[in-house]
């Protein structure tokens, strides 16, 4: 294995350790991410609205939320003491990079993928989209989002206003992501071709690690 | 060719100035002292040293890089900084925070572990990070210096906190570095101490060198 995938796996499993530790994502996130999956029938009319037209939006707009909250969690925010140890150590800025939009999309997959079942429970919707296709899209959205977050995260880092700006900077560019994903699934649910939205998908998420290529070295250095 | 050379070197933060004119060569195998009271610039010129802080005005050398180039990066894995901070993972536990550093550096993870037993932390390397003393904490970051072996090593009040056997430890890391050819800076208010185990001692005055 090359020195770049060396630092950039053992980054990866330094974020996954230490959400383990610190149970952030599992005892935080997780539930509110469940509950707001219950509360949105609570607040509507259900004599006048179906829930089963709402189940994908509403999937969606958690995964998008629940995901960002995911990738921004304070645990997995670098100090700048960790940071300036990290460049001694040789590591380069884009494998670090790697290793951390690594760790955040298994989390942020995770997450999505445990909230699925709860909205196909709770809002029933039909037809289902088949499991297999969606697992294919959750993992292109968690890709691009964790990519995001992790540029956004960075940009951000040291500012006091960090936890209000950088959601701030992912929540407009999410949108095609947020489109690709719910359009996707829904053409799944009708048993039609999803494949122009996966590539949406896919497209963006190839774009996000192209900038994540320009910028992680001049982002580093200007962040030391 | 010395391990490092600063000509002129100046550091603003915005108006403020910080360092201002320091020029400063470090040879192999020579330590230096650098002292001065707190808000001399001590701890910015170490940044400089470092190459992680760039300079306002002037240029440098760090082993054989110029630090305004890119290529600068290249010769961050031979310089050792021993920070206030050490810049542990509080969630992890002493031996994972070594071990990574030692993955990233090259090393194996016997090593890692060998070297903890060496500062003393092996009863307490399974104890995480934000649970262990400041002490415990500096052995980790002594230990991380002892795997890395560097050329150019650094040292920020890294007796500060220390019991007698660490503090032997960060003596016995800079005559091992002197030996190999390194070069050291050691900054301290304990001028005895630099007396006694540097070649010669730069006292920084308001961002200049006083002495």
């Amino acid at each position: 294995m090359s020195r770049f995938w060396t630092h950039a796996s053992a980054i990866a499993r330094r974020d996954l350790t230490i959400e383990g530790r610190s149970g952030e994502v599992l005892s935080v996130v997780l539930p509110f991410a469940a509950v707001a999956v219950f509360v949105v029938p609570l607040s509507i009319d259900t004599l006048f609205v179906d829930l089963r037209s709402l189940a994908f939006p509403v999937y969606w707009l958690v995964s998008l939320l629940f995901g960002m909250q995911v990738a921004l969690r304070q645990t997995g925010t670098e100090t700048i003491n960790q940071r300036r140890q990290l460049a001694l150590a040789g590591v380069d800025p884009l494998s670090r990079f790697v290793g951390r939009s690594l760790a955040a999309a298994a989390l942020i997959f995770s997450v999505t993928l445990f909230t699925l079942p709860m909205v196909i429970l709770f809002y029933d919707p039909e037809p289902k989209p088949p499991l297999a296709a969606t697992v294919v899209v959750i993992l292109t959205f968690a890709t691009g989002l964790s990519l995001l977050s992790t540029l956004a995260g960075d940009v951000t880092v040291g500012l006091r206003t960090r936890s209000a700006l950088a959601p701030l900077i992912v929540a407009p560019l999410a949108v095609p992501l947020i489109i690709g994903g719910s359009r996707a699934t829904e053409e799944l649910a009708r048993g039609r071709s999803s494949l122009t939205w996966i590539g949406l998908l896919i497209i963006v998420d190839l774009a996000l690690a192209m900038v994540a290529v320009l910028a992680a070295r001049p982002m580093e250095e200007a962040t030391l | 060719m010395p391990i490092l050379a600063l000509t002129g070197i100046s550091v603003h933060i915005g108006s403020l100035p910080i360092l201002a004119g320091i020029d400063l060569e470090l040879a192999a195998g020579e330590t230096i002292g650098l002292a001065g009271p707190n808000g001399s610039g001590k701890t910015s010129l170490l940044m400089v040293m470092a190459t992680l802080s760039r300079p306002t005005s002037g240029s440098g050398v760090v082993l054989g890089e110029p630090l305004d180039q890119p290529s600068i990066r290249k010769v961050r894995p031979q310089i050792g900084l021993s920070a206030h901070d050490p810049g542990l993972y509080p969630e992890l536990t002493l031996k994972q925070n070594l071990r990574l550093f030692a993955t990233l550096i090259g090393r194996s993870q016997e090593q890692a572990d060998s070297m903890l037993r060496q500062v003393g932390l092996e009863a307490a390397r399974d104890r995480r990070a934000d649970q262990s003393s400041n002490g415990m904490q500096r052995r980790v970051d002594l230990a991380r210096l002892l795997l890395l072996e560097p050329m150019l090593l650094l040292l920020d009040e890294a007796h500060a906190g220390l019991d007698s056997h660490s503090e032997m430890l960060v003596d016995e890391l800079v005559a091992r570095n002197r030996s190999r050819g390194g070069a050291g800076v050691v900054v301290s208010h304990d001028h005895a101490r630099l007396r006694e185990r540097t070649d010669r001692i730069i006292i920084l005055d308001a961002g200049r060198v006083a002495v």
